[in-house]
């Protein structure tokens, strides 16, 4: 009994012992809240970290509106949303915004005969088929656009999300940039009234209906088209050329964006110039409080953004994320040092460059 | 004397010692009683706390958009102007479309088990019943979108377009590209959810009937089909009418397995192959990302009006279920 007693009180003492110590851990924890989007590429990030630094990452990928209202409350040391904030909100909220990494959205078909990747088409159908003014696939504009391809006579199932999103933001604000009618009828938001279609539940969702039903369009995020081996369409850009979903595409968008335009770098990567630029291009950004409440945990947090600009490309573009370019990432790393201060007025943190 | 005082110790001691023990089970039986009233009421407690914090999340909706919320189409978070009717009559037609189906069917059931049923079989068949309630939802909403929905979309959708074509009010009724997924498909997930309900509800109904009576119709001389139809249905009839009412409040709060299959559209379509949307799948859908205070509020508005409708029929319910077992005992 005496020995079991011991073995037991050894037991105890390890395991108050391990719960102390990863208690410690965890208090170290950067904690962040918000976006869905970004969500595998900060997971993946985090990890990676964790591994050089020891210090873990808490990202409660709750949706950006959680984000920005948590950030709001300082529950989190850093929000993340997939609309940017406008100036005016920054300032009213004392936050600094910058954008962490880019995605492309996708349309993506479900429409037997036509080979993967080879339909094109462009924002003025695309919008036209959202606004349910385009019914059938052998729409006099689609056949236009793709002169070779055979069209079946089959009405048109449109899919969106049902849930507010990020990707819905985006991809309205495009529309809204290439067709006054849908600007007049629908306009752009996380969460718009759509005049037709199904809606379903997060990028899976539209990914799953897309694939399970014959004849819909659907819009996601590429990461998700590719990993579903979804088709999707190539577009035609503001220049009027016809692109690719592709990673090189994505960066002509945001290298051919003017950052600076915007307050926060809210920049919308739709609809951007340039004969390579994707058209449905979108950034993902983070929010931090200029005076942060505890300036060690953001100090921390900002040392693991530096990180992933430095470090964190090749994993961005292993799931399909794009890199920012280094001209935004040096602007972005000035503003830290400009804007973000401890109580004494001095910058928490500066990367090294 | 000192014999006497001993005794008389002994005795007062015995006293002391058996108030002290009265004392204590009614101390025992006092905190008992208090604990378990503490429990019961904790329930009111929880309840009460519910539809307050409700009514007071929904209030700034309903001032800005005061009674035109229910019967308003448009549900625009851009101008933010709201409306309930969509997942109102979405949430109503798909429970009324479940239960039509679900109903004669769990009916049938349960008359062939109590009825008709020899012994041996009844147990499996009345195993498989229980089994099919203690699936969960998101299951039969990954069967509805992956099986369900694509096999309607080949067979069902399209002959009933066919068939109604060129039928006056049918032709709206079943009309439209045949989705796979939308209100019908959503009543067809909600049908079978509900089918156990409706089934072991009526089959302890039909059970509760006294077996003199039916032996008393049999002795007449009665064939099964009039005993079930003279003696059984209308002795057990409130309380089936109960139990449809209980299945029914399952089918009107629903919520995983309908948002799978419905479409959420908000628009009020007299197609049943459309997408429409419900009450419950709106607010799962939207409410992570609604942002403004008004979207927010309406809604809390529409879980307020959930519990006003599911609060109706259950009240309903169980006012049924009270009469019958007033009859019985």
């Amino acid at each position: 009994v005496q020995v079991a007693r011991t073995l037991l009180h050894a037991v105890i003492a390890l395991g108050t012992m391990t719960a102390v110590s990863t208690y410690s851990a965890s208090a170290a924890d950067i904690s962040g809240a918000g976006a869905t989007f970004p969500y595998p590429i900060y997971a993946k990030w985090a990890d990676a970290y964790k591994k050089e630094t020891g210090v873990g990452l808490n990202y409660q990928s709750i949706g950006s509106g959680g984000g920005i209202k948590q950030i709001q409350a300082k529950t989190v040391v850093f929000g993340a949303t997939d609309a940017p904030l406008s100036g005016e909100e920054l300032a009213k909220s004392g936050l600094v915004q910058f954008p962490m990494v880019m995605g492309g959205i996708v349309p993506v078909i479900n429409l037997d005969g036509v080979s993967p990747g080879s339909l094109v088409i462009d924002g003025a159908t695309v919008a036209k088929i959202f606004l349910g003014q385009i019914k059938s696939w052998d729409d006099a504009a689609l056949k236009a656009l793709n002169p070779g391809a055979t069209l079946p006579r089959q009405p048109i199932a449109v899919v969106h999300r049902s849930d507010g999103s990020g990707t819905t933001f985006n991809f309205t604000d495009y529309l809204v940039k290439v067709s006054p009618d849908w600007k007049s009828k629908v306009g752009s938001a996380t969460a718009v009234e759509w005049p037709v279609g199904i809606g379903a539940k997060g990028n899976e969702g539209v990914a799953n209906n897309v694939a399970q039903t014959k004849g819909s369009i659907g819009y996601v995020e590429y990461a998700y088209a590719k990993q579903n081996k979804l088709n999707f369409t190539k577009m035609i850009n503001k220049d009027g050329k016809t692109v690719s979903p592709v990673s090189e595409t994505f960066q002509a968008a945001a290298a051919n964006a003017d950052w600076n335009s915007v307050p926060g770098y809210g920049v919308i990567l739709s609809d951007q110039p340039g004969a390579q630029s994707w058209p449905m291009t979108a950034a993902t950004f983070i929010l931090i409080h200029k005076q942060p409440q505890d300036a060690a945990a953001a100090a921390e947090a900002l040392k693991f953004f530096a990180w992933a600009y430095a470090k964190g490309g090749k994993m961005a573009e292993e799931l399909d994320f794009v890199p920012m370019p280094a001209s935004v990432v040096s602007a972005v790393q000035g503003v830290w040092a400009k804007e973000i201060k401890d109580p004494s007025g001095k910058p928490i943190f500066t990367a090294a460059r | 004397v000192a014999d006497i005082a001993l005794s008389d110790s002994v005795k007062a001691s015995a006293a002391m010692s058996r108030t002290k023990i009265l004392g204590r089970l009614r101390f025992g039986d006092m905190l008992f009683r208090n604990l378990t009233r503490a429990a019961a009421i904790l329930v009111l407690i929880i309840l009460s706390g519910v539809i307050i914090s409700l009514i007071k999340g929904a209030l700034p909706a309903l001032q800005a958009f005061g009674l035109n919320f229910l019967f308003e189409e448009r549900w625009n978070p851009v101008t933010e102007k709201f409306g309930a009717l969509a997942p109102i009559y979405g949430t109503l037609v798909t429970s009324f479309i479940a239960m039509m189906i679900a109903v004669p069917i769990g009916l049938l059931i349960a008359l062939f088990l109590t009825e008709l049923c020899p012994m041996w079989l009844r147990r499996p068949i009345g195993i498989a019943i229980e089994l099919l309630a203690g699936i969960p939802s998101i299951i039969y909403g990954i069967w509805g979108l992956f099986v369900l929905a694509p096999f309607l979309q080949r067979t069902l959708q399209p002959a009933l377009i066919a068939w109604f074509d060129n039928v006056p009010v049918l032709s709206a009724l079943f009309e439209g590209p045949p989705y796979g997924i939308g209100v019908l498909t959503a009543s067809f997930i909600l049908a079978i959810m509900v089918l156990p309900f409706v089934t072991s509800i009526s089959r302890d109904v039909f059970e509760a009937v006294p077996p003199v009576l039916k032996e008393a119709a049999y002795g007449v001389g009665c064939t099964t089909w009039e005993v079930v139809r003279y003696v059984v249905l209308p002795f057990a009839r409130v309380g089936v009418i109960g139990g449809v009412m209980l299945s029914l409040g399952r089918a009107l709060g629903e919520t995983m397995a309908v948002t799978f299959v419905i479409g959420n559209a908000h628009r009020v379509s007299a197609s049943i192959l459309a997408p429409g949307t419900t009450i419950s799948a709106t607010i799962a859908n939207e409410f992570t990302e609604a942002v403004g205070d008004l979207y927010t509020s309406s809604l809390i508005a529409l879980g307020l009006i959930l519990f006003v409708i599911t609060f109706v029929v259950l009240a309903a319910a169980r006012y049924l279920l009270l009469r019958l077992e007033k009859r019985v005992g």
